[in-house]
């Protein structure tokens, strides 16, 4: 291991404390006993256990977890097929202005994308509730799907997909054997990122959620807005301590899936 | 291959036969892409169990030519037709046609055995068959041993193998094997050369082979195609080709050879006659092609039929004086370069038979080279 110099150290250290002393303050008032959040009165997991008797923190969590568990395959199927019609039919009529228009929304400021949505359910007279949700992130999450999707189909070579065609599979076998299985991790982090963007919408989700549903982040806003409440701050630190241990557990696995080629391909000669 | 003598077997050249049927016919066949001619108004006949290399340079259209075999591309003019089928129209997962790719396209997320069952499976086969089928397969690769292994698990030439033998497990009418040993070095090469042969002449396939390395098509195929700009310029046994070139082309792009550029003076039963320096004797070889007495040709001969001596030997009708500009020693053979009249240096190759340098020439060194009547062609321009 290589030691750090003096220089690199403080710098180190003051990045990092920039990027997690505000989370560390909230973890650390999250145990606090009093009801303020600014003033330290011992250790106590009681907010906790109140969260968990919140109802309606638990239903808005809940209708969350289902929009981005829905929102996010819908997207991701949407988006992986204009990602491959994009990528692989080559020049055809219109190709730049749909490749154009689909990351556009990309660019295109949330306020406005809530709001035209918001316009559009109302003039079809569709009442704003879970369904409504799901449909404004599949709308804006497909355009993240399918960027990711096609920067791999770019560099996916395509003589595999006439290889299975030239071996008897049809055009949808061809893609459902072959390219699927091989552009699977791509896939997999369109939805995983379609996932987090949904989970984590605030501003398209308040145009378009309506009485019966609230996701998680208008919630924790609207009861913010009433005053921070120690229930938060449990409620943030749950939320971290799940995207720690996701993180790190991806990282992990990745790595050990490289570990692992590196040995076989070493073996191999 | 064709030429190959066996006491109880008539030679292998159905391209002579008359009544022949042809595997293959391209009839007429252009292929353009936008402004672009790839193939251009090719016609084209290749028989079962040939194995027919189509030989040019990069660009040349050799494979989009082989793609239009496989069903990939649509022939703009013209028709194909394979086994006396008319091929437009019909899907490239509906031919009996197989095709080894360049980049040997392996399914990486399946393991060797899996990617030799694909087309197997594709065809509905039940599970015995297709297992005895792959293993079959298998041991004409000699790949045993692999057949858990994933591609990336594997060597290049092992690869390579893995791709022929998926190819061939469907027992395709026609395999299309794309630049085939492009990816490997020159040793293993070789020796895969010899394999393919075998294979091909074990299971009686007829392939058709895409290669821009000219010794590669003359080591495997019974007949090749040197093509040029979208057309074919010769169709001929190798052989042939190396030694009855139909253009200046043909005979530049395959081997090494002398072209010496003149003017027609003579032309008779079968012979013509070339002036091409002041100071110099004509030079007389094979006619080819259409010649006219007085008009431009080139003269085309082999740097291996050449002999090189510091006497002049007037027995002979062809030779040339010059100079040795360089001398190249490859261990069995040495080339001499003689610069003569006006600059035109003239290539010499002689075998070294014997151990002992005699060290008979040397740079400056006034010599001449000289060959047989029948050495040469002279092409029109």
């Amino acid at each position: 291991m290589k030691r750090l110099s003096a220089f690199n150290v403080v710098s180190l250290t003051l990045g990092f404390a920039f990027l997690y002393i505000p989370m560390l303050i909230l973890v650390i008032y999250s145990f606090n006993e009093s009801r303020l959040v600014t003033v330290w009165a011992g250790f106590s997991t009681k907010w906790y256990g109140e969260l968990f008797r919140n109802e309606a923190m638990i239903d808005a969590a809940w209708v969350t977890l289902q929009v981005a568990f829905f929102s996010s395959t819908i997207a991701t199927v949407l988006g992986t097929m204009a990602a491959y019609v994009l990528v692989r039919q080559g020049r055809f009529m219109g190709r730049t202005l749909f490749s154009g228009m689909i990351y556009a929304p990309l660019v295109m400021p949330e306020v406005i994308t809530g709001l035209s949505l918001l316009l559009l359910f109302i003039a079809i007279g569709l009442d704003r509730g879970i369904v409504t949700i799901v449909l404004a992130h599949t709308t804006f999450a497909m355009c993240y799907v399918s960027v990711v999707v096609s920067s791999r189909l770019v560099s996916f070579d395509q003589s595999l997909e006439e290889a299975a065609l030239d071996l008897g599979a049809t055009p949808f076998e061809a893609f459902r054997l072959v390219t699927l299985p091989i552009i699977a991790p791509a896939v997999i982090s369109g939805w995983l990122l379609a996932f987090t963007l949904s989970l984590d919408d605030l501003v398209i989700a308040s145009f378009t959620a309506g009485p019966s549903a609230t996701t998680l982040p208008i919630k924790i806003f609207s009861s913010v807005r009433l005053g921070v409440s120690p229930e938060i701050n449990a409620l943030s630190t749950i939320i971290i301590g799940i995207v720690t241990v996701g993180v790190i557990s991806a990282s992990l696995i990745s790595k050990r899936a490289i570990t692992k080629r590196i040995r076989e391909e070493q073996a191999a000669v | 291959m064709a030429e190959r003598p066996s006491p109880n077997q008539t030679v292998f050249a159905p391209w002579t036969d008359p009544d022949a049927v042809p595997l293959i016919r391209i009839e007429g066949v252009t292929k353009r892409f936008g402004d672009f001619t790839a193939i251009d108004n090719i016609d084209l006949n290749i028989y079962r169990r040939e194995f027919f290399a189509l030989l040019g340079p990069s660009g040349c259209g050799k494979t989009t030519l082989m793609r239009m075999l496989a069903g990939f591309e649509t022939p703009t003019e013209g028709r194909i037709s394979i086994d006396e089928q008319d091929m437009a129209g019909v899907a490239p997962n509906r031919r009996a046609v197989n095709m080894m790719f360049q980049s040997y396209a392996l399914f990486p997320h399946l393991s060797v055995w899996e990617n030799i069952a694909f087309g197997l499976r594709r065809d509905g086969a039940d599970k015995d068959k297709i297992a005895a089928r792959v293993e079959e397969m298998l041991k004409l690769v000699q790949l045993e041993r692999f057949a858990r292994r994933k591609p990336h698990q594997i060597s290049g030439g092992q690869r390579q193998r893995v791709a022929l033998a998926r190819s061939l497990a469907k027992a395709p009418k026609l395999l299309l094997l794309d630049e085939p040993l492009g990816a490997l070095d020159k040793k293993l090469r070789q020796d895969t050369q010899f394999e393919l042969m075998d294979i091909q002449e074990k299971t009686g396939t007829t392939f058709v082979i895409v290669t821009h390395d000219q010794e590669e098509a003359m080591t495997v195929a019974s007949r090749v195609a040197v093509m040029d700009n979208g057309r074919i310029m010769q169709v001929a046994t190798p052989a042939e080709i190396y030694e009855q070139p139909n253009s200046v082309y043909v005979a530049d792009f395959i081997g090494d050879v002398n072209l010496i550029e003149g003017r027609v003076s003579s032309i008779d039963e079968g012979r013509a006659t070339l002036d091409w320096a002041e100071g110099q004797h004509p030079i007389t070889g094979q006619a080819s092609g259409s010649l006219s007495k007085g008009g431009r040709a080139t003269f085309a001969v082999r740097p291996e039929k050449l002999y090189i001596s510091r006497e002049e030997p007037t027995e002979r009708t062809n030779r040339v004086w010059g100079k040795i500009l360089d001398i190249g020693y490859l261990g069995n053979l040495s080339t001499y370069h003689v610069e003569t009249t006006g600059g035109q240096v003239i290539k010499c190759e002689m075998i070294n038979v014997s151990r002992i340098d005699r060290r008979d020439y040397t740079w400056d060194d006034e010599v001449w080279l000289s060959w047989s009547d029948t050495a040469g062609l002279v092409l029109p321009e």
